[in-house]
């Protein structure tokens, strides 16, 4: 099948350095895979395309890419589930992370995130002369996130990430998570208080491209709730972060719906008077785009709310 | 301009070797650094899947079996003293490691695990289900962080820089993201830059292992031993040759011929598809060349192990074979054949990792170390057991890091004029200036890797052998004329290939000059001309030297047998 890769170059080197797509039109078979494609082009077509690849099986973690929009490993996409009707496949570097040249992306910033949250087992107590008894449940629970490669793909997919770049993000997130689930680390604590800060761990918005991309099935945002239930557990001191959970949660059990207003008053608190009146903009423009209801901004309790907080009790005795 | 650096022992190569080596120098003192073309998690220890043996004696366990099945899988090759330190040291590190937070498999007590693996009759293997490197290689690098010690990331080293007296004074090369040249200067370096799979076509190693460990070292002096040893593994998948770990056979998968025979009980009835994996390759070699494959390979059967174990224990091969085959392991057997592995040999050291003698049995270069599959103790001999090439990395790495922080105590700050960078300099753009012909890098390249692979793979013999041979010097000759496309100094991959194949052509050489020489069957070199193993004339390793004018020099060492006499190998 003739496919034509749509692949974004860049190379700082020429001028003017600015990023340009450049076609390339391969004939390619069943069961090849983008990376297939794209050593092939550097091979027979353009020697200068330039890539990070290595192991060629889903394991180092060198190549991922934006293959049609979304961050993937070059060698684990086959090009037919790829190609468009027209036989087009996009191939891009990965975002949210400054570009090298070509393909290749810098990846100091990934790191330097992964380093915060302090990646190395910190154990409590006298190292055992043997090893450290833990359950055989525990650890095959974490072969789960420790089979993460830190390839990138959901750092450069991530929404929030997007938008703030503070954020330490869902590769580091999750690289956490493996020392917090760990029943060897003592720090699970000053951990978590870590993660409680700005950028950390409350600061993930949910969009689940972390988990759509992720090539190895390590779930980070599933890992994030899993943090932000720990830590709401441990009563890390209260944040915007945890308050928005708990008063989600109890609004939703008083009303049996989402009481905005009162969501905002709750999570800030009313001493916090500049973080409230900086929403009234916004307010303003929901009021004006017909967003507010016409029932007003506050909210009643719906009726029949005991279904409501039957559902509660029930996920209280078995969470 | 260039800068230079100062430390007293460098790495080169961050894989599980280097960084064991790293670490343990830095606990002793020393300033070390790590240079490496790769970031370190991207290293080629993650692709080992199965685990790491280690006879443990609060286990019941027996270290001097684990050695002797070493020795006996080596096919007495391997010296004996250098594997009795293997086996003993090698409790004490699967308990560093799992301090250090590997999160090996446990039993149902919560104690640590093992499974089985071939060429051994216990269970004796340490395992993360079946991403054991990895699991490893991400912890080491954690460890790395944590001592905080500077790693030269994505640095291509270009060669080894010695002193007036010869002895090892740094490492030259250049930062791959701006062209930019260095010499760093150091008292000890260790080399520990994995293996050279590469060199044949197909591969299961990762496009990265191109020998450049090898061929820098022996370039700059160093011997090359046992270089005719290379292990090709018995199942690796149909097309491109990844890996499909030994781990399935350790958990119970049989291997098939086209009639749904487990054809290993003609060839080790008492090991069947355990035996040691020089006997199982050729065992699935023979049926496919005898007609008894499908399309050129065996089958490998894990129907009957079950969901749930696949699930637990053979992840990652489950998921490989489904994204690269499209076969659900639990429905179907796979079609696997033997694939290039693993290479025994590399640079001579003795025990501590040190890649000179001061007793005169053979030469080397003073300061310089190695470790990890670069290296060559000899502990895998003829053939290496499964599972003991992580034992390898941690056990040696940790000798050879040690070592070389205790020489890097005594000896003065080496002494390099710094015109020696310039001259480096220059011989990389005088191949980057050279003019674009025909010919390509990656077709020589290509040809090469099928040349080896054709006639120094699971069989082979003198014409065979003599046709690489030729093959390789008329490739050599291309290779000095080759150009190089891409003219930039920002991230030249399409430069970093063409030195790359430089390195891969030094150490066809040795292979096929080496194997050459060894007139007899021994482990993994076997001679369809030379059937049996010869231990009247050959329980001796091949060394090659690199000579100035370019020639290699050929010596011998005898085997250093401890308490295992050579005997009848049978599986």
């Amino acid at each position: 099948m003739i496919t034509t890769f749509r692949i974004r170059r860049f190379n700082p080197e020429t001028s003017p350095s600015m990023p340009y797509f450049q076609e390339y039109k391969l004939d390619t078979d069943r069961a090849d895979t983008v990376l297939d494609a794209l050593i092939h082009i550097r091979e027979t077509l353009d020697e200068s395309l330039t890539l990070r690849c290595s192991c060629r099986g889903a394991i180092c973690g060198s190549c991922a890419m934006r293959i049609n929009g979304h961050a993937a490993l070059a060698c684990k996409t086959k090009v037919q589930a790829m190609a468009s009707e027209r036989g087009i496949v996009q191939v891009e570097p990965m975002n949210n992370m400054p570009v090298i040249k070509d393909l290749v992306t810098d990846m100091a910033g990934f790191w330097e995130k992964v380093r915060q949250v302090q990646p190395w087992l910190q154990p409590a107590g006298q190292e055992p002369e043997a090893e450290y008894l833990a359950s055989a449940e525990s650890m095959n629970h974490l072969t789960g996130v420790m089979g993460c490669i830190m390839c990138g793909a959901c750092v450069s997919d991530c929404a929030a990430l997007e938008v703030d770049e503070r954020f330490v993000g869902p590769a580091a997130l999750a690289k956490a998570y493996r020392f917090v689930a760990d029943p060897r680390d003592g720090a699970g604590r000053s951990r978590l208080l870590a993660l409680n800060e700005p950028g950390g761990m409350w600061d993930c918005t949910r969009c689940m491209e972390c988990i759509e991309v992720c090539p190895k099935g390590v779930g980070a945002m599933d890992r994030i709730m899993s943090l932000r239930g720990q830590g709401i557990q441990a009563e890390v001191p209260s944040t915007c972060g945890a308050r928005h959970a708990e008063v989600f949660a109890d609004l939703i059990y008083r009303k049996g719906r989402l009481d905005e207003p009162m969501l905002a008053v709750r999570t800030f608190g009313l001493r916090n008077l500049s973080r409230l009146l900086s929403l009234l903009p916004m307010v303003l423009r929901a009021f004006v785009r017909g967003k507010v209801p016409k029932t007003g901004p506050f909210h009643r309790a719906i009726p029949g709310l005991e279904k409501f907080r039957r559902l509660f009790q029930r996920m209280e005795e078995r969470p | 301009m260039t800068t230079a650096y100062e430390y007293d022992v460098l790495v080169m190569g961050a894989g599980l070797a280097g960084m064991r080596a790293a670490l343990a120098a830095h606990e002793a003192g020393a300033r070390v650094a790590i240079m490496t073309k790769v970031h370190p998690v991207r290293s080629h220890s993650n692709a080992a899947q199965g685990g790491i043996n280690a006879a443990m004696t609060d286990r019941g366990d027996d270290w001097e079996e684990h050695a002797f099945e070493t020795v006996k899988g080596s096919d007495y090759l391997a010296d004996q003293d250098a594997v009795e330190i293997l086996a003993q040291e090698a409790g004490r590190e699967i308990l560093t490691l799992e301090h250090m937070g590997v999160i090996f498999n446990r039993n149902e007590e919560g104690r640590l695990g093992t499974r089985r693996f071939g060429g051994q009759k216990r269970a004796r293997t340490f395992f993360v289900s079946d991403f054991t490197g990895q699991a490893m290689l991400h912890v080491l690098f954690e460890q790395l962080m944590k001592a905080r010690v500077p790693v030269f990331e994505e640095w291509f080293v270009t060669s080894l820089v010695k002193d007036a007296d010869g002895r090892c004074a740094g490492l030259i090369g250049f930062e791959i993201r701006t062209g930019q040249f260095a010499l760093v200067k150091a008292k000890a370096v260790i080399v520990a830059s994995g293996g050279l799979g590469r060199v044949f076509e197909p591969s299961t190693n990762a496009l990265i292992c191109t020998g450049d460990g090898m061929a820098i070292a022996y370039r700059a002096g160093a011997a090359l031993m046992d270089m005719e040893m290379v292990q090709y593994h018995p199942t690796t998948l149909k097309g491109k040759g990844l890996l499909i770990t030994e781990a399935a056979r350790g958990e119970g998968a049989y291997l098939l011929n086209r009639d749904g025979e487990r054809f290993m009980k003609r060839y080790a009835p008492n090991m069947m598809e355990l035996a040691s994996r020089d006997v199982v390759s050729r065992a699935g070699q023979t049926e496919i060349n005898e007609g008894r494959g499908v399309d050129g390979c065996v089958l490998l059967d894990c129907r009957h192990l079950g969901r749930r174990l696949i699930h637990e224990r053979l992840r990652q091969i489950s998921d490989e074979v489904h994204s690269f085959a499209g076969i659900d392991l639990t429905k179907e057997p796979v079609p696997i054949r033997p694939g290039m592995h693993y290479q025994m040999g590399g640079i001579k050291t003795d025990v501590d990792g040190r890649c000179w003698d001061r007793h005169g049995a053979w030469a080397g270069v003073p300061g310089l170390f190695a470790a990890g599959e670069t290296a060559c103790l000899s502990l895998h001999g003829g053939n290496r057991l499964g599972a003991n090439s992580l034992l390898d990395t941690v056990v040696f790495g940790r000798r050879a890091g040690r070592c070389a922080a205790e020489y890097a105590r005594e000896v003065p700050t080496p002494h390099v004029p710094d015109s020696t960078v310039g001259m480096e300099q220059q011989a990389v753009s005088a191949l980057l200036s050279r003019h674009a012909n025909t010919d390509s890098v990656a077709t020589i390249r290509h040809e090469m890797g099928v040349a080896m692979h054709t006639h120094l793979g699971v069989f082979r013999d003198q014409e065979g052998m003599m046709t690489a041979k030729e093959t390789l010097e008329a490739l050599h000759d291309r290779y000095s004329r080759v150009g190089v496309q891409d003219k930039g100094q920002v991230f030249n991959t399409s430069l970093i290939r063409a030195l790359e194949l430089g390195f891969m052509l030094d150490c066809a050489e040795t292979i096929v000059r080496s194997a050459l020489l060894r007139r007899e069957s021994r482990g993994a070199h076997f001679r369809t001309d030379y059937l049996h193993r010869d231990d009247a004339q050959w329980l001796k390793h091949i060394l090659v030297y690199h000579q100035p004018d370019g020639s290699p020099r050929v010596a011998y060492l005898p085997v250093r047998l401890t308490r295992w006499e050579p005997k009848v190998r049978t599986y």
